[in-house]
């Protein structure tokens, strides 16, 4: 992270007060043992204690305290619920953290026009749960939904099991409330489709909090499925399961949701919950399915032909709703069931293209082997997402760097199979500086020249995502001058 | 018109913009040219004209990506994936016969930067919904690449969805990768008949809100159904309200049978087959009842769907124009007689009564001279208006592409 600026530290007592003014009452923390509560996310081993935390209830709060901090030079980093898998709410010593968990209402249901406006604190779940008496939902389930905000999931573009037929965050938001970094006020979008001019909301959403704090969000809403079956399927080789996905998708079929786990979390996750995997296997399928029964049932019926010619050993289709909750129970569980067959585990979100899955499986069992490491493998299979679990034990010496190399080392082979690093947890703190590999210089310039036209003081969330911190002036040089021209070969005419 | 410049790749692209940067020379990016009726007219000092950039890098169909040269046509690249029975999802349009050009024309560069999608635009999304990754040059010269080449990722900034719909204002793209799906099995349209502009609203709020997962539903009233290929089935005078069921067979007869008994009370219904289907939702997409009288201005104005009627039905009435309504009513398209601005003043007046700043009117045909005077793009909120223009800085500090063209 940036090294603090002392002088800022020396000042906190004249920023509290200035803050307190603005947030008064219990809105402002500056208790030491109450900052502890914030001095991490989801991504625990990474701690930092803030300066203070501004807990605002308004708008204009917001907006008021951006604009104190903006002019007094005051780092912001915001929160939603702090869930974040990759640090991307990690404090900083001189800096405050502004947290939205105090923006919780559900500012309007809207059936006709299918969206819900909703302040950034409401829960991805409460989403739904505010719609659901008319059978709708919001679509984007991350695994965390009952914990994590809109607002978060909006900086994140957060995804889910169902991302695949149902789209990411972004495929799903409607609009934005914006505050900049100097307390402007700005709004994306509404009700309506598309931008007037530049998609301001396709970049922001995603943005991990460096672009503006989100004060409202508008989102679709989807009518629920009929009904919702699943598949399960093992396999003897990973590389037949492999190319049922692949079958799956060639055939037309956009399954509502398509996990692969691997023999390692099969065990796992079946020693948790005991809901009836099969333990013989080296990898299984979860397929769901939903839509009209009639949908369902055809699909079912196309997707067993399928796992039949691709080798499956073993195929149940879920004939209740229990039994479908039965196949989901031991994916939902796997993260937990790892925990309790290891000591620590770190998770990793890699995208690869999927045809490349069962040599990147094979390279990263290598590489575990040379350091010593398990990894247990889930994967949204249907977008090529992977969450290698690497397992290992925070207690002994240097097994929790060596799981951090193991995890980047991971991640680089992502990209070098024509993936990325992150698919749904976000860059954040965690593989800041792993950008360089998925990157080259000028494709991470272009990034921070949009950062800097939205916070050219590098005021909201420094450290974060970029392995350097922007430096706005020299990136507005234009590099070419003089009047040469640089290929006079070329036809001109 | 000055000089055309015409790389042959990446490189040449790149040396092209970086001789427009030393010296200071303005340039018009151009594929096929065949949307440059849409904004106002660009007065450049050179064309750089993409077109020569024109291979399908890869299609991975069991990856549901294509990576492509920019200047591919979007007939070629349908072609190439109805191969394997995949498509664009978000349903781009052919506007070039209401430009009053030949149909067919367009590349895959002018559809991503001009941002439009169909009328499965409602559920599916637009093209930045489906651009994944992006390589261009930026008006500092420099070649950069964005986003990737898998369908889910959150590395970084999502500049791909910046960059569509841009009217090339930002870069000069040089290749694109985008995600493709399976087209659907069958399709059919349920039709209720003689619904007038505020009921068909009311229908389609209905069947989108229900479980029957329609992919796009369009309103057309009497005027505007008789000039369709409907006119043969139902005759003259009457209009026409349209869902479309897309997927398995035996799943479309289950969400007709659903959707007819839901609205058996509203409206005398029929069914539209497949070929049936594909035509007229052909016709809402390419707006094709606008072409034909280049002079007369057609709009798209993008509402809260349920907001549709006030803003359609009352323009075409107070203009003696004609309007339709697709993505539910959200997304009206309106027909006008000529006028010096376009109507511009009085729609977005009527806009801003309506929905307040909750929509835009985007004039997307008129002639030269009319888009030059005015703002065929909704004029932004100053702080808005502000951001966007450093954002654009950002890319092309010294407004070399396509100056003028988008904004107001």
């Amino acid at each position: 992270m940036p090294l603090p600026d002392a002088g800022l530290i020396a000042r906190r007592a004249e920023f509290v007060a200035a803050l307190r003014a603005i947030v008064p009452g219990e809105g402002v923390i500056s208790d030491e043992a109450a900052l502890g509560a914030y001095e991490c996310d989801g991504l625990t081993a990474y701690r930092q204690r803030p300066m203070i935390v501004v807990l605002p209830e308004t708008v204009d709060q917001v907006s008021r305290v951006l604009a104190y901090c903006h002019a007094h030079g005051l780092k912001v980093v915001p929160r939603g619920a702090g869930t974040s898998l990759s640090g991307g709410a990690l404090p900083l010593a001189d800096g405050i953290i502004l947290g939205m968990a105090k923006f919780k209402a559900i500012l309007e249901v809207d059936f006709d026009n299918r969206c819900a406006v909703v302040q950034p604190g409401v829960t991805n779940l409460a989403v739904t749960q505010a719609v659901a008496h008319r059978g709708f939902y919001y679509a984007p389930d991350p695994s965390s939904q009952i914990a994590c905000s809109i607002g978060g999931n909006v900086a994140e573009n957060s995804g889910g099991v169902h991302c695949l037929k149902y789209g990411m965050t972004t495929n799903n938001l409607l609009g934005v409330e914006l505050v900049l970094i100097d307390g402007t006020v700005v709004r994306l979008g509404g009700k309506h489709l598309d931008p007037a001019a530049l998609d301001l909301l396709g970049v922001v959403c995603g943005s991990e909090g460096l672009l503006g704090v989100v004060t409202e969000v508008t989102v679709r809403i989807l009518q629920a499925p009929q009904t919702q079956r699943a598949l399960l399927l093992g396999f003897a080789q990973v590389e037949a399961a492999g190319a049922c996905v692949a079958a799956v998708i060639a055939a037309g079929v956009i399954p509502a949701g398509m996990e692969m786990m691997d023999r390692l979390a099969i065990h796992a996750a079946e020693a948790f919950v005991q809901v009836g995997y099969p333990l013989d296997v080296e990898a299984l399928l979860i397929i769901e399915l939903d839509g009209a029964a009639a949908e369902v049932d055809h699909l079912i019926a196309v997707i067993e032909t399928i796992a039949a010619e691709n080798g499956a050993g073993s195929v149940r289709v879920s004939t209740s709703e229990a039994e479908r909750q039965a196949f989901w129970a031991g994916r939902k569980a796997a993260f937990p069931a790892v925990g309790r067959i290891a000591a620590d585990y770190y998770c990793m979100d890699g995208t690869i293209p999927r045809a490349a899955l069962p040599r990147v499986l094979a390279r990263m069992g290598e590489m575990a082997d040379a350091c010593g490491l398990r990894i247990a493998n889930v994967f949204h299979a249907g977008d090529g997402n992977l969450h290698p679990l690497i397992l290992y034990d925070a207690t002994l010496p240097g097994e929790l760097d060596a799981a951090e190399i193991l995890g980047a080392d991971i991640l680089k082979l992502c990209v070098e199979v024509g993936g990325v690093l992150t698919g749904e947890h976000g860059v954040g703190v965690e593989k800041r500086d792993l950008m360089e590999v998925q990157f080259g210089p000028a494709d991470l310039d272009q990034q921070q020249r949009l950062k800097c036209a939205f916070d050219d003081g590098g005021l909201l969330n420094p450290g974060k995502v970029f392995p350097k911190l922007c430096r706005c002036a020299e990136l507005g040089r234009v590099h070419v001058h003089g009047g040469q021209v640089r290929f006079p070969e070329l036809p001109r005419f | 018109m000055g000089e055309t410049w015409n790389p042959k790749d990446a490189a040449e692209v790149q040396a092209a913009v970086q001789d427009a940067v030393a010296q200071g020379r303005a340039l018009e990016l151009v594929g096929a040219g065949s949307r440059r009726g849409f904004g106002r007219p660009v007065t450049a000092d050179v064309v750089l004209d993409l077109s020569a950039l024109c291979g399908v890098v890869s299609y991975q169909p069991e990856e549901l990506v294509v990576t492509l040269a920019p200047g591919v046509r979007l007939a070629e690249l349908q072609a190439l994936l109805a191969t394997r029975r995949q498509q664009l999802a978000f349903e781009p349009p052919d506007l070039g016969p209401l430009w009053g050009l030949p149909a067919g024309r367009g590349t895959i560069g002018g559809m991503v930067m001009t941002g439009k999608g169909g009328p499965r635009r409602l559920t599916a999304g637009a093209p930045r919904d489906h651009c994944l990754g992006v390589k261009g040059v930026n008006g500092f010269g420099e070649a950069f690449a964005a986003g990737g080449r898998v369908v889910k990722n959150v590395t970084g900034f999502d500049l791909p969805k910046l960059v569509a719909g841009s009217f090339g204002t930002l870069c000069a793209v040089t290749e694109l990768t985008l995600k493709v799906l399976p087209a659907p099995d069958d399709a059919a349209t349920l039709v209720l008949l003689g619904l007038d502009d505020a009921a068909a609203i009311r229908a389609m709020s209905l069947a989108l809100g229900s479980p029957a997962q329609a992919a796009s539903a369009a309103h057309l009233p009497a005027e505007i159904a008789g000039a369709s290929v409907l006119a043969g089935r139902i005759g003259a005078g009457v209009a026409a309200t349209l869902l479309r069921l897309e997927g398995v067979t035996p799943s479309i007869a289950a969400r007709r049978a659903h959707l007819a008994g839901m609205l058996e009370a509203a409206a005398p219904q029929i069914l539209l087959d497949r070929d049936e289907t594909q035509a007229v939702w052909k016709q809402v997409a390419d707006v094709a009842v606008f072409a034909g009288d280049p002079d007369r201005p057609v709009w798209l104005i993008s509402v809260p769907p349920a907001a549709g009627a006030r803003v359609g039905a009352r323009l075409a009435e107070e203009l003696d124009g004609r309007c339709f309504y697709d993505w539910g009513g959200g997304g009206v398209w309106l027909e006008a007689p000529p006028a010096a601005d376009a109507h511009a003043a009085h729609i977005r007046g009527v806009l801003a009564q309506a929905v307040g700043a909750d929509g835009h009117a985007t004039l997307i045909r008129a002639p030269g001279p009319v888009r030059s005077t005015m703002s065929p793009f909704q004029p932004l909120a100053p702080a808005l208006a502000a951001l966007t223009e450093r954002v654009r800085a950002q890319f092309d500090p010294d407004r070399l592409f396509n100056p003028g063209r988008m904004g107001a």
